[in-house]
Order: C-alpha cells, then sequence, then structure tokens
C-alpha cells in the first residue's frame, strides 16, 4: 500500500507558508477607509491602474474611524498607504498615529458630498429648516420652558404647523456610519442650535450640549435603515410615508425614484452644495502616509492623478460620480499644498 | 385504540401536511429563482454600437513603417471619440459632444486598443468595428426602449434621440457579454466581470481543501479508531460540536490576529482566506467524517483483527475505503459553505475593490460573495443586474460541487 508521507506534508505547507510571509514586498498601493470616499477612490484607482504601468491600488471600505486605525498601526508594508475619510482626522487619531510611528501624514481634501433626506418621487416635495429636522428626529426635544422633554411629535405637522399632517418615519444609516455621524453634526446640531439655551451649554457642559443635540429617538419615527444606500432608495420607493437619509451620488443615480427635500429652502443640487448654500454637505479627504511615498511605487502619481483636473476638477470624471468639486480658488490653494506633499502640522 | 378508519385518516393527513410542506418550501425556492434569473440574465448579454473608425495613420498619429509597440501607444479615446462624432452629422458644442460620449462604454477604448493589436494589418483604413455601448444605453436597450423605460432613463431627451437614430441605421445590437466572464471587478457595469473574483475563489478553496481536508479527516480517524474513550476525548468532542456552531466572523477576527499579526501573511490574500476558510470548515468536516466512521460496521473491523492486521492496516485498509463516500460528501458540503462565506474575508481584507485577477495566492483577491456584496452596495442603477448574475455565476458553481458529491458516492458506493 502507498504510504502518504503526512510528516513531509505537513512541513511542505509549514515551509510555504514562511516563504508566502518572505514575499512581502507589496507593489501595489493599499487604500482603506470611508465608505462615502470608496466610490471615489475606485474609480481613480481603476483608471490608475489602466493607464499606468502601475498595479490597480486595492480599496477596503472599513469606515473613516476603522481606516485610521488600521491606518495608524504604524508604518511598513503591512499598514496601509492611504486612508480615505468623511471628516477630518481628529486630535486623537493624530496622537494615535504618533504613537505608532506614523509622523508625518499628508492631508488631501478632494471635494464635497451632500446629505439628502428624500421621498419617493412624484408626492410633494418637503420643504425642511435645520429646525424642524432637530425637532422631529431629537430624542429630547426642549419643552419651552427652558428643560427637556422626550420627543413625542407624531407627524411632521406636530413639529412646524406648515408641514404636512404626515406620520415621521425616516430612514437612515447606522451610528456606525460616517454618513450619520455628519447627518447629527450637521442637520441635527444646526437644528438645535437655533434654541439659544442649548447654545450656551455648549460652553458651560459640552457633554451635555453633545448628548441633546446629536442624539436620535428610539421610538420608531427614526428607523435605522443599514449601510446599503441602495436599499434605503428601494424603501422609499414602497413605502410612500418614509424619508430617507442618503448619500448625494445616490440622489444623482436615482434622480428617477426619488427627490430630495429643501433643506432651509435650498434644494440639493449640484451647485448649492459646491457654492455651501446647501446645509447639510461634508468635505471628504484622504490622507497620506509621509514615510511610503518613496517605498510603495506609483504613490505619489496616484495622489497626483486624485486631485488632477481630469479627476476631482469641476467637469472631472469623479464629478460623473456624484463629486461635488471644490470651487476654483479652493482647489488651487489646497493642490499648492499636495503637490509638494506638505504633511499636516 | 382508535379504529382502522381514523389511522388511515391519519395517515392521509399526515401526507397531505408533508405535501403541503413540500408546496411551501418549492415555491420559495421557485420565487428566488425567477426573481434572481429574472434580474440577472441581463447581466449576461450586453449592447454594442457600430463605430466607423478612421485607422488612417495621420488620424492615429503614426507614420508609415512604425514599430508594433508604437500601436499600442496610440490614443484610442480620441480615435473613438472621432468615430462616434462621425456618426451624427449636425455639429454640436462641447458639452453635447461629452453627453454623446457618454453613449459608449467606458472600457471601448480598451477593447477598440486589444482589437487593433490582434490584427495590426487594419491600420491604414477605416474599419466597422461593435464596441460596448455604456451602462444606461445598454439598461434602456434591454428595456425596449418603452415608454416605461423612458421614464426609468438617466439618458437625457437628446441621448434618446441619438441612439433612436442609431437604432434606425442598424448600428445598435445587443451579443453574449463575455466581459462579464472573463473581465474583473470594475466601477463602470459595462466593464465589471467575475472572473478575478472566481479566480480568488478558487485559490481560496483549494487552501481550504487541502488543510480541512487533510487535517480533518485525520483528525476524525484518530479520534473514532485510536484514541482511548476518556474525559479528555469528550472535551475534545464537545467543542469540536462547539466550534461548528460558532458564528464566521469570528473565525476572521481569529485569522486577523493569528494569520496577519502574528505570522504576519499579506493582507486581502486568498492564501489567508483560505486559511480562515478552513479553519471554519474543520469542525463540519470532522464531524461528518466521524459519523461517516463510526457508520462501518464492527465486524469489518472485527474480520480485519482476526486474520492478524495491525490497527493501522484494520483502519486503511478496510475502515477508511467504506467510510469515503460520508467522508468526500461531508468535505464537499463543508467547501460548498465555505464558497458562499463573505464574513470571515471582511476580517482579513477580502472584502475591497481588486481590479486585477490574482495570479498567485499572496496576491491581493476577493471571492464570489464577496463580488455580490459590493455590486450590491454600488451606486450604478446597472449593478443591480450584474450582482444578480453574479449570484447565479456563484449558484452555478455551488451545483456543481453538490453534483459533484453525488457522482463521488456514487462511484466509491460500488
Amino acid at each position: 500500500m502507498k504510504k502518504a508521507n503526512y510528516p513531509a506534508l505537513m512541513m511542505a505547507m509549514a515551509l510555504s507558508l514562511t516563504a508566502a510571509s518572505q514575499a512581502l514586498a507589496r507593489d501595489e498601493i493599499r487604500v482603506v477607509g470611508s465608505s462615502t470616499v470608496y466610490p471615489f477612490s475606485t474609480v481613480v484607482a481603476e483608471r490608475f491602474g489602466r493607464s499606468t504601468a502601475f498595479k490597480t491600488p486595492v480599496v477596503e471600505s472599513t469606515g473613516t474611524g476603522g481606516g485610521f486605525k488600521l491606518f495608524c498601526s504604524g508604518v511598513g508594508e503591512g499598514t496601509p498607504d492611504v486612508s480615505n475619510a468623511s471628516r477630518e482626522i481628529k486630535s486623537s487619531e493624530i496622537e494615535d498615529c504618533q504613537e505608532n510611528g506614523v509622523q508625518d501624514i499628508v492631508e488631501v481634501k478632494i471635494g464635497y458630498d451632500g446629505i439628502v433626506l428624500a421621498n419617493a418621487a412624484g408626492l410633494s416635495q418637503y420643504s425642511l429648516t435645520t429646525k424642524d429636522i432637530f425637532l422631529a428626529l431629537a430624542k429630547d426635544v426642549p419643552d419651552g420652558n427652558g428643560g427637556l422633554k422626550p420627543n413625542d411629535a407624531k407627524t411632521w405637522k406636530d413639529v412646524n404647523p406648515a408641514l404636512p399632517d404626515a406620520k415621521i418615519e425616516v430612514l437612515g444609516p447606522p451610528p456606525t456610519s460616517g454618513t450619520r455621524d455628519a447627518f447629527a453634526e450637521l442637520a441635527m446640531e444646526s437644528g438645535c442650535k437655533a434654541f439659544d439655551w442649548i447654545k450656551e451649554t455648549k460652553a458651560s457642559d459640552k457633554k451635555r450640549y453633545q448628548a441633546i443635540c446629536h442624539s436620535v429617538r428610539e421610538d420608531g419615527a427614526y428607523i435605522e435603515a443599514g449601510e446599503n444606500d441602495n436599499l434605503i432608495v428601494q424603501k422609499l420607493d414602497a413605502n410612500k410615508n418614509a424619508l430617507g437619509i442618503f448619500g448625494f451620488s445616490f440622489l444623482d443615480q436615482n434622480m428617477d425614484k426619488v427627490q430630495a427635500s429643501l433643506i432651509n429652502g435650498t434644494d440639493a443640487t449640484f451647485e448649492n452644495i459646491s457654492d455651501g448654500s446647501y446645509a447639510i454637505a461634508r468635505p471628504l479627504y484622504f490622507y497620506v502616509k509621509k514615510a511610503h511615498l518613496d517605498a510603495i511605487p506609483g504613490l505619489r502619481e496616484f495622489v497626483v492623478e486624485f486631485v488632477s483636473e481630469d479627476a476631482s476638477g469641476e467637469e472631472g470624471y469623479l464629478e460623473e460620480r456624484g463629486l461635488i468639486p471644490m470651487s476654483g480658488a479652493e482647489r488651487e490653494e489646497w493642490l499648492n499644498n499636495v503637490l509638494n506633499f506638505n504633511s499636516l502640522s | 385504540m382508535p379504529g382502522v378508519v381514523e389511522r388511515h385518516r391519519g395517515e392521509e393527513r399526515f401526507r397531505r401536511f408533508g405535501l403541503a410542506a413540500i408546496a411551501v418550501s418549492m415555491s420559495f425556492l421557485a420565487f428566488f429563482l425567477i426573481s434572481i434569473i429574472g434580474t440577472g440574465y441581463g447581466a449576461f448579454i450586453q449592447t454594442a454600437i457600430k463605430i466607423d473608425v478612421d485607422l488612417t495613420l495621420l488620424e492615429i498619429g503614426l507614420e508609415e513603417g512604425f514599430a508594433t509597440e508604437d500601436l499600442a501607444k496610440v490614443r484610442y479615446r480620441s480615435v473613438v471619440r472621432a468615430g462616434m462624432r462621425a456618426l451624427i452629422p449636425e455639429d454640436l458644442g462641447r458639452r453635447e459632444s461629452r453627453a454623446l460620449y457618454r453613449l459608449i462604454g467606458a472600457g471601448a477604448e480598451f477593447e477598440l486598443r486589444d482589437k487593433v493589436l490582434a490584427q495590426p494589418d487594419l491600420v491604414g483604413s477605416v474599419v466597422s468595428f461593435w464596441l460596448t455601448s455604456s451602462d444606461d444605453v445598454d439598461l434602456y436597450n434591454k428595456a425596449g426602449s418603452t415608454e416605461a423605460a423612458e421614464q426609468q432613463t438617466r439618458l437625457t431627451a437628446k441621448q434618446i434621440e441619438w441612439y433612436s437614430e442609431l437604432k434606425s441605421n442598424d448600428r445598435i445590437k445587443t451579443r453574449f457579454n463575455w466581459i462579464f466572464l472573463t473581465g474583473s471587478d470594475s466601477r463602470d457595469p459595462e466593464v465589471a466581470g467575475v472572473w478575478g473574483a472566481t479566480v480568488g475563489s478558487f485559490f481560496a478553496l483549494g487552501v481550504c481543501l487541502l488543510l480541512s481536508c487533510f487535517v480533518g479527516v485525520l483528525a476524525a480517524i484518530y479520534l473514532e479508531e485510536f484514541a482511548a474513550r476518556n474525559r479528555w476525548t469528550q472535551f475534545l468532542e464537545v467543542n469540536i460540536n462547539n466550534l461548528a456552531a460558532v458564528p464566521s466572523i469570528t473565525f476572521g477576527l481569529l485569522g486577523l490576529a493569528i494569520f496577519l499579526g502574528f505570522f504576519g501573511l499579506p493582507r486581502s490574500a486568498s492564501l489567508v482566506g483560505g486559511m480562515v476558510l478552513a479553519l471554519m470548515t474543520l469542525p463540519t468536516v470532522i464531524i461528518s467524517s466521524r459519523v461517516a466512521l463510526q457508520a462501518v460496521a464492527p465486524s469489518i473491523r472485527e474480520a480485519a483483527f482476526g486474520i492478524g492486521a495491525s490497527r493501522v492496516q484494520t483502519v486503511f485498509h478496510h475502515v477508511v475505503p467504506l467510510a469515503m463516500p460520508g467522508i468526500l460528501t461531508g468535505t464537499i458540503i463543508g467547501m460548498a459553505r465555505a464558497l458562499g462565506e463573505t464574513a470571515p474575508l471582511l476580517m482579513i481584507g477580502m472584502v475591497a475593490f481588486i481590479a486585477d485577477a490574482p495570479t498567485s495566492l499572496t496576491q491581493p483577491a476577493s471571492a464570489l460573495p464577496v463580488q455580490v456584496y459590493l455590486w450590491a452596495d454600488s451606486p450604478e442603477r446597472a449593478f443591480a443586474e450584474k450582482t444578480a448574475g453574479a449570484i447565479l455565476v456563484l449558484l452555478v458553481f455551488l451545483l456543481l460541487m453538490n453534483l459533484m458529491a453525488v457522482i463521488l458516492r456514487r462511484k466509491f458506493e460500488k
């Protein structure tokens, strides 16, 4: 009988493992981070891979926070080169980076993304103020005597008599999402600040201020619909009462199915987000490890491609995907900074 | 004791319930298949536009006696665009031209390049090529350009007008979408394909099969045939049964900590994916192999011992061959489960945009279910049918694996 030589097989497996870990010399760029920047980052990566001799960068969508965690875990081939973010890097994250030896980071702003509140197309369009949004979705709302009461608004009419008598039902992303953070910060907080006494607590008790302004009600009016924005669009189509919260690029692709509400009287259009008049818009960034610029082939060129007029400029190919480019002057300023690879101070 | 009539009625009732249960599960399956095939078949056909491309030397910027390498450097993007403009007789402004170019797919320039490189003697004349259309044109064309399609489409009125003109000139056709089978992930739906993900899945499954089959079957044989029955082996048994029920993401976390963190293996590699999947399938393989070994009649073992065979001889000459059908079925079912898993791959970075198909085990790779997950999350409308198409491909693979299990079992049972 043939005897299989098991110990030798095991040895071979162990050997091939060590060989694999030594053959680490990485020749592709690794990008991690925000799921909002992911659709843009991947388009640039694909074009970059096709039009240059470098390999196509590998892009992972880990969320902004998760991205920085990986990014700041150290310098070397086992760590990512670029981290996408749908907000600015926090000082705590910079500290974390520095503790792990990631000293120089280049910050690159690529443009803006708008967050829209939309309902199914063909129905009457909502016109909301950020104050309405806060009063409709916050966990606790002012009771009119300088205190707070649990939010008991059932219909939009309860919030603002000018709004329709329709049940408040909002489909939105879960707390792990960057979109949710931005929504809380940009929409809820700005509505919250409209109450003077809450605004004053910001100086005295910042924790309490954040708790008031950022807490979303949990009694079923706000429905967590998962990270998949496509799903929210589909659900809006089926549920005529509901409003959905998602990114502008999904609105752009589904104009026939959903319509965005006016926010503070401004329509969620390309132009309004770009010039800053639309209230719920946020900047998008990516961060590059300076130490990797010379070690990873093509990293420098990838950054240059990302900020090129062809990609993130007005009329660039990212605009077709729903990115809202920076205006001319702001772009110039950033370009200067980025092309010299000035690190974050 | 009920009478005969009552007992017969009871049996009749039970049969009806059984049939109803089957009917319900069949209708779920039918509903699933119909909806997937209904959306997914569109992924396998694509719309192409016939363009007359001017490949004269002056037009493509080459001189007489050019080298073949120069042919790859031609700016095919502008060549395609010139061809598009020639289709529409009217004078177009900058914005309108851009709208016109959007009718043609993002991969058209590369398609043209490959065609010209394959037949360099085409250079010097005007040649007609069928090039892939953009995803919006594709969806509109496949929807049959009806009123309903007009409301759904992202094409502008002007683009629809151009489309109709091309259609009436027989410059639009649908053809089988080879790109979907041979291409890799892309952010442009018209050039996206499942090849890269299939190779990644294949690599990972290969590693998984090697590891879990050897380790799993050996562990099962040892535990069942050699190990003494004591507290220690009972403890092991309970643990293995427990592991089989652990949520798969846990194995991903384990892989992240051990294979990436401790051994320093590369992130997103199919090697690591296969190892993590092997961890996940090991308990299943061990349990089903042990059941198969237990099912071998004790008389076989006793007969072998009776004629003087040693324990190893008994096990490998008589018991294992008889248990083989069961062991194989268990292994293949474990593999089929591994093929459909995304959660453990998430933690080790295989859920990523990876546009190049992997050529070795250490290169970044994705997997078929990962591709389904990523496409389902893409904003572009045309990815809906690609998602369903990828699910169909995954189903075909699962079907083939289960078929293989049946065939192998038949073969070994003889």
